[in-house]
C-alpha cells in the first residue's frame, strides 16, 4: 500500500494514537481503581479520588467478607452452575446440530425454521415464568440451566461448522460399520475442538455472569450465585441481611467502599482468567457463521 | 429473559446476519418433490440422526412454543389455580386497561427516550472506533487496543452496575471526591432522574463499544486493498478515501444493524435498567420489560402484564419488517 506521508496526515495518526489509547484506558481504568481500593486503607479511600496503588495494602476487605459462608458458598453454587450448565448447554446443542447439519434430512428445513423463528418472536417473560414453575423448577438448580439450554444463535454456528466438514470422512467410516452416534463421536466431535471451546466458553461466560433467572426463579437465598449476592451488597448494601450467615462480629467492619471492592474483585477474577482464551477463539467462533453469507 | 442472556453476547447483526445464512444454505435438493415412499425409507434409515435431536426438539417446544400458546392469557383472567383451560375469557380487556392506565404514557415516553438516545449516542460509537482502528498502521497496536476493549462486554452488567455504584456514590465515590474537590459540591448521581438517563448510556458505550466494533471490522477486512492503491495513485488523500471507499463498503452493514435498532426500540436492556432503578428514577427508569417484571412477578398480575408484554412483541416485529421493506426501497439488500 501506498503510504500517505503529508504532515496532515501524520498528524491524524498521532492523534488516533492517543485518542485509542484514552479510550482502551478508560475501559481499564474501573478494574484497576476497584483492585487497588480493595486493598487501600480506609484513609487512602477517602481523600485520594482515583489511584491505582494502595499506599498501604490491608487484606481486611477479603477477611471480611470470607469470614462469613455467603460468598463462598454463592461462589461455589456459581461455579457449578457454570461447569454442570455448560455441559448441558454442549449436550443439547450438538445433537440437535449434526442431523441438522444433514442438508438431505428430511424435515430439517421446517426444524430449522422453528429455530430461527424463537429469534424472531418469543413467549415473554411471564409465560416462560409459567411454564418453569409448572414443571415444577422453580427453586431448582435446574430453573437456571434448562430454560436457556440451547441458544438458536449457538445452535446454528455449531450446525454451520458441521456442514462445512467433507462428508467423505463420515461415508468412510460408516462403510466401515460405524453408526451414526459413532460418526459424531469419534471423527465429528475431535475436529470440532475449536468451534465447541468457541461455544462453550460463551456459554460459561453466560451461566457466571447470569443473575436474573437466579432472581425470579431462586426463593431461597441460601441457593443464589455469586451474581446476585453481589447485587444485594453492593447496591442494597445489605451486608446483616436476615437471609446472610452474619459476618464475623469480632471484626472491626473495613470501610464499606473497600468491601464491596473486593466483593467485586472476587466476581470479576475468573472472567479475566478465562479472558485470554476466549480471545483466542471468539472472533473465529461468531464470525462463523455471518461470513458465509 | 432468558433469551436475552445469551443474545447479549453476541452483536445483535451478527445473529441476523447468520439467520440469513441458515435460510440461503437450505439445499434446493430437499424442496424438489418426492415420492412419500423413498421419503419415509430415508427418514427411516436416518433413524438414529432423529433419535439424537429429540433432546434439543422437546427444549425448543417446552421452553419456546409453549410459552408462546401461553401468550393466549393475555386474553383472559388468569388464575393460577384454574390453570390455562379453565380461565375466564376477557378478550381485550387486559389490553384496555393497560392503554387507559397512566402507567401507560410514562412507559412508552421513558422505553423511547432510552432507545433514541441510545441509538443517537451509543449507535455511532463502535462505527467511529472500527474506523479509527482501521486507520491505524501497526498492527501490535491495533491488536493491544483491540484486547483491551472487548474485555467489558464479557463482564456481567451486575458487576457493571456495582461499578457505577461505588464509583458514583456520594458516601465516597471517586467521582464524587472529585467532583467535592473541584467545585465543592457532591451530586447524588444515583438517585436523581435528571442523571438516570446519562449513567444507562455511559454504561453502553463503555461496555460495548469495543465489542461493538467486530462487526464493522470484519467489513472492512474485506476490502479490497487494491481500490486504497488505486485512488492514491489518482491523488485521493486518506480522508477521501475513506468518504468514497471504506465508508461505502460498511453502509450496508451499518443500514442492517440499524433496521434491527429499530425494531428493538421497545426492548432496552432490561437486566441494566432493573439493576440502575431505585424509589427515587422510577418515573424515568420504568419501561416495558422492567413494568412486566413488576407487575407480573412481583405483584402476580399474569394476564395484565403477558398482555403489555405481547403488545410490545407485536410492534416489535412491526417495526423490523417495516424498517426492513424501507431500508429495501433505498437500495439496500435488507434482511430478507
Amino acid at each position: 500500500m501506498i503510504r500517505d506521508t503529508s504532515m496532515g496526515s501524520r498528524i491524524f495518526d498521532t492523534l488516533n494514537i492517543l485518542f485509542l489509547s484514552a479510550f482502551a484506558l478508560l475501559t481499564v481504568l474501573p478494574f484497576l481503581y476497584i483492585i487497588a481500593g480493595s486493598f487501600a486503607s480506609e484513609k487512602q479511600l477517602a481523600t485520594e479520588a482515583f489511584f491505582v496503588i494502595p499506599k498501604e495494602v490491608s487484606l481486611d476487605s477479603y477477611r471480611y467478607i470470607l469470614s462469613s459462608n455467603t460468598i463462598p458458598r454463592s461462589a461455589l453454587v456459581s461455579i457449578g452452575v457454570t461447569l454442570f450448565g455448560t455441559f448441558v448447554n454442549l449436550f443439547f446443542t450438538v445433537t440437535m446440530a449434526y442431523p441438522l447439519s444433514k442438508k438431505r434430512l428430511p424435515g430439517r428445513n421446517g426444524i430449522i425454521n422453528m429455530v430461527i423463528f424463537t429469534m424472531i418472536f418469543s413467549g415473554g417473560l411471564i409465560p416462560t415464568f409459567l411454564v418453569v414453575k409448572g414443571m415444577g423448577l422453580l427453586d431448582r438448580y435446574a430453573s437456571l440451566i434448562l430454560p436457556i439450554a440451547i441458544s438458536p444463535f449457538n445452535l446454528i454456528v455449531v450446525k454451520s461448522f458441521f456442514q462445512e466438514m467433507p462428508e467423505e470422512l463420515e461415508e468412510s467410516a460408516i462403510i466401515d460399520g460405524c453408526s451414526r452416534y459413532g460418526v459424531l463421536w469419534r471423527i465429528v466431535l475431535p475436529l470440532s475442538m475449536p468451534v465447541l471451546a468457541a461455544v462453550g466458553l460463551f456459554y460459561a461466560v453466560g451461566h457466571w455472569n447470569s443473575f436474573f433467572s437466579a432472581l425470579i426463579y431462586l426463593s431461597s437465598p441460601k441457593k443464589w450465585p455469586l451474581q446476585v449476592i453481589l447485587r444485594q451488597m453492593v447496591m442494597l448494601a445489605q451486608f446483616t441481611a436476615a437471609n446472610m450467615d452474619s459476618f464475623d462480629s469480632d471484626f472491626v467492619r473495613p470501610p464499606e467502599q473497600s468491601i464491596k471492592m473486593a466483593v467485586i474483585v472476587l466476581s470479576v477474577v475468573p472472567i479475566l482468567f478465562v479472558y485470554p482464551f476466549i480471545q483466542r477463539h471468539f472472533t473465529k467462533g461468531v464470525m462463523i457463521g455471518a461470513i458465509k453469507g | 429473559m432468558s433469551e436475552n442472556d445469551y443474545c447479549g453476547h453476541f452483536p445483535i447483526g451478527v445473529s441476523m446476519a447468520t439467520m440469513s445464512t441458515a435460510i440461503e444454505t437450505i439445499d434446493p435438493m430437499d424442496l424438489k418433490t418426492e415420492s412419500g415412499k423413498r421419503r419415509i425409507a430415508r427418514m427411516k434409515k436416518e433413524k438414529s440422526l432423529y433419535i439424537l435431536m429429540i433432546p434439543g426438539i422437546l427444549y425448543f417446544v417446552i421452553f419456546k412454543y409453549l410459552p408462546m400458546w401461553g401468550l393466549t392469557i393475555a386474553f383472559q383472567n388468569f388464575q393460577p389455580i384454574l390453570g390455562f383451560l379453565k380461565s375466564e375469557w376477557v378478550g381485550m380487556e387486559n389490553f384496555r386497561d393497560f392503554f387507559s392506565s397512566p402507567d401507560f404514557f410514562m412507559i412508552f415516553r421513558n422505553t423511547l427516550v432510552l432507545s433514541l438516545l441510545n441509538i443517537i449516542f451509543y449507535f455511532p460509537m463502535p462505527i467511529v472506533l472500527a474506523l479509527l482502528l482501521n486507520e491505524v498502521r501497526q498492527a501490535a497496536f491495533k491488536r493491544a487496543i483491540q484486547t483491551i476493549v472487548y474485555i467489558p462486554h464479557f463482564i456481567s452488567i451486575v458487576v457493571v452496575a456495582s461499578l457505577t455504584y461505588v464509583l458514583f456514590t456520594t458516601a465516597g465515590g471517586a467521582v464524587n471526591i472529585l467532583m467535592e474537590r473541584l467545585t465543592g459540591e457532591t451530586i447524588n448521581f444515583l438517585g436523581s432522574p435528571r442523571w438516570f438517563r446519562p449513567l444507562i448510556i455511559g454504561q453502553t458505550i463503555w461496555k460495548e463499544t469495543g465489542y461493538g466494533t467486530i462487526i464493522f471490522l470484519a467489513a472492512l477486512a474485506g476490502v479490497d486493498q487494491n481500490l486504497y492503491e488505486a485512488a492514491a495513485i489518482d491523488g485521493a488523500g486518506r480522508f477521501k478515501q475513506l468518504i468514497h471507499i471504506t465508508l461505502p463498503s460498511i453502509a450496508n452493514v451499518i443500514v442492517i444493524l440499524l433496521i434491527l435498532r429499530m425494531g428493538q426500540v421497545l426492548d432496552n436492556g432490561f437486566e441494566q435498567i432493573f439493576l440502575m432503578t431505585n424509589a427515587l428514577n422510577r418515573n424515568v427508569a420504568e419501561v416495558f420489560n422492567t413494568y412486566v417484571y413488576t407487575v407480573g412477578i412481583t405483584q402476580g398480575a399474569f394476564s395484565y402484564s403477558t398482555a403489555v408484554g405481547l403488545f410490545k412483541s407485536v410492534i416489535g416485529v412491526i417495526l423490523v419488517l417495516g424498517t426492513n421493506g424501507i431500508a429495501k426501497k433505498f437500495g439496500h439488500s435488507g434482511l430478507y
